[in-house]
């Protein structure tokens, strides 16, 4: 069974550590920005709202984001749960590194996080590509969406 | 994670359902950053507003209480987003007070105490060198580690509340020695910093550059003589901008006597400098859409009895511009204090509207600038003009005076 999508191999898998949260596939949407959900979102909609955000105007709603880093405080940690609980989560969060607090909010919300796989999330993917993410495995399996 | 025998009944839920799912959160979290076991922590410091939790926050607080939660060790809070005598004078929505108070009767009942300050260092609990934590708020964790020397991770709410319930956090990140050494050099040059304006720039610069929770730097420098509230400044800053758990100033910070001290003998691994031009392209850096301000305000952190007494002393006998609302927020201790020594009613007496327990940036500041049509807001806090630029403001960062003249003169000088 392949979950990411049934039709061919991936075109890239990115190894790294275990994460938390369970195994999803879905659509990337790839920031060179690090990450709040306090300091860049309009939680209600689930859009960027910070103007200088690389990713100003774009829903975060279940797309698997990609950033090199967090950023800021701890809100983010309530943040998610809350969010999931309107359907206004993100399906999965990939970091080239982490902080502790994604971690936090991440395991509350039950949501799929790695960090520090290679080649770097950030780098490797764009968006767009169908990603699966499988914490327990610590892989990111990537299908293109410009290679046919 | 290794765990002990108590540790093993917690997790087979011997101490209680609540126990057993606080538990079970942090071993979760543990595994992920490889922590070897847990370590008991004194106190543990939790930042849970309504804003943050709104309505699914609040019910969880609700069921943690229903399953039994009670807090194990001496658990604060943080600032939050409700003065309730001030609300409807503020225009916030009557949700929010409700809220508030069903989220502060959850943490009641589980003993808190509803300190609601974000600096706890100040006036609640004094961090104790080498001693271990469990503190959200980036601002009083990056206090406790530099300054006061004690230890913590960026504990976010649900980790503080489960911190709170076990007594105990893993062990990662900055409980380690081998984590707190410095790693940037940052060659403080020819700045002569004063004001908590000032401070907070050098912390937007640093911070910036950084953007690793993982890094720490230290900062060498003649000029570097910081009161506490400007270390605060630099702090909450730095922690702001560059999602920074700790620094080293070597000859204020007591891990760094000596900057060999603050590295453990290595080489760092990344050397920046900084200087006056990048402090003031840091104020530059904030262009006002035009020259007139529709919020100042002072907040992030909560403003100390000091601070207080030099903005009573600025805003001595001046009025208030009729187009621009001015806010402090400040911890009721402070505000008490600043009762009894006649700071506030001078300020009050301006039109400075005093707000205790909250902080600006949690206020749900997104709905005062729908509401009122705010979208200047001129401000002394570096961290609040970073976080703000999210809720729809043109945020304008500015030293202390030029925020004091922009609230009574309602315009921008610069």
């Amino acid at each position: 069974m392949v979950m990411g999508n049934p039709e061919r191999e991936p075109d890239l898998v990115l190894k790294g550590p275990a994460g938390v949260g369970p195994k999803v596939a879905g659509e990337a949407l790839v920031s060179q920005h690090g990450f709040s959900a306090r300091y860049d979102l309009d939680r209600e909609r689930g859009l960027f709202s910070r103007e200088a955000h690389d990713l100003h105007g774009q829903s975060l709603v279940d797309r698997v984001v990609v950033f090199p880093t967090a950023k800021g405080g701890i809100a983010t940690s309530w943040m998610l749960q809350e969010m999931a609980s309107r359907q206004k989560a993100p399906l999965a969060l990939l970091f080239g590194r982490t902080n502790p607090v994604m971690v936090q909010g991440a395991v509350l919300a039950g949501l799929p996080l790695m960090h520090l796989p290679e080649p770097p999330p950030h780098e490797a993917i764009a968006t767009g590509d169908r990603v699966e993410v499988d914490p327990a495995a610590g892989t990111v399996k990537v299908w293109r969406a410009n290679s046919g | 994670m290794d765990l002990t025998p108590e540790e093993e009944a917690m997790l087979e839920g011997r101490e209680g359902e609540a126990t057993q799912a606080a538990l079970e959160f942090q071993v979760e979290v543990g595994d992920f950053f490889v922590a070897k076991d847990f370590v008991p922590v004194r106190t543990a410091h939790l930042a849970s507003d309504p804003e943050s939790l709104r309505e699914a926050g609040a019910e969880f607080l609700e069921e943690m209480v229903g399953r039994g939660a009670r807090f194990s060790i001496p658990t604060t809070t943080n600032a939050g987003t409700v003065d309730f005598a001030k609300a409807k004078l503020i225009g916030q929505r009557d949700i929010w007070p409700k809220r508030a108070s069903r989220i502060l009767d959850s943490l009641e009942a589980m003993g808190a105490h509803l300190c609601n300050t974000c600096v706890n260092y100040q006036t609640i609990d004094q961090p104790l060198f080498g001693e271990h934590l469990a503190w959200g708020d980036t601002g009083t964790v990056i206090w406790a580690n530099s300054v006061g020397g004690a230890r913590s991770n960026f504990e976010a709410g649900p980790a503080a509340l489960a911190a709170g319930i076990t007594g105990r956090t893993p062990r990662y990140g900055y409980h380690l020695p081998e984590q707190r050494l410095a790693t940037v050099r940052v060659d403080v040059v020819d700045v002569d910093l004063y004001g908590r304006a000032a401070w907070g720039a050098l912390g937007c610069a640093v911070g910036s550059e950084l953007n690793d929770y993982w890094k720490v730097p230290c900062l060498v420098g003649n000029g570097l003589k910081p009161t506490p509230d400007e270390l605060k400044s630099f702090g909450a800053s730095l922690a702001s901008y560059g999602s920074v758990a700790m620094f080293h100033m070597v000859g204020v910070t007591p891990e760094a006597r000596t900057a060999a001290e603050a590295f453990g003998g290595l080489e760092p691994a990344q050397q920046l400098e900084v200087g006056p031009a990048d402090i003031e392209a840091v104020f530059r850096g904030f262009v006002p859409e035009n020259d007139h301000a529709d919020l100042v305000v002072f907040s992030g952190p909560q403003l100390s009895i000091m601070e207080m007494g030099e903005l009573a002393e600025m805003f001595a006998g001046k009025n208030l511009h009729p187009d621009t609302r001015t806010l402090l927020t400040t911890s009721s201790i402070a505000a008490a204090e600043a009762h009894r020594l006649g700071y506030a009613t001078a300020l009050e007496a301006a039109g400075v509207i005093i707000l205790e327990g909250v902080c600006f940036y949690v206020m749900a500041p997104h709905e005062l600038a729908e509401r009122f049509g705010y979208r200047t807001l001129v401000t002394d806090s570096a961290k609040l003009a970073n976080i703000v630029a999210g809720y729809g403001y043109n945020p304008v960062f500015r030293p202390t005076e030029v925020c004091v003249e922009a609230a009574t003169t309602g315009r921008i000088a610069w």
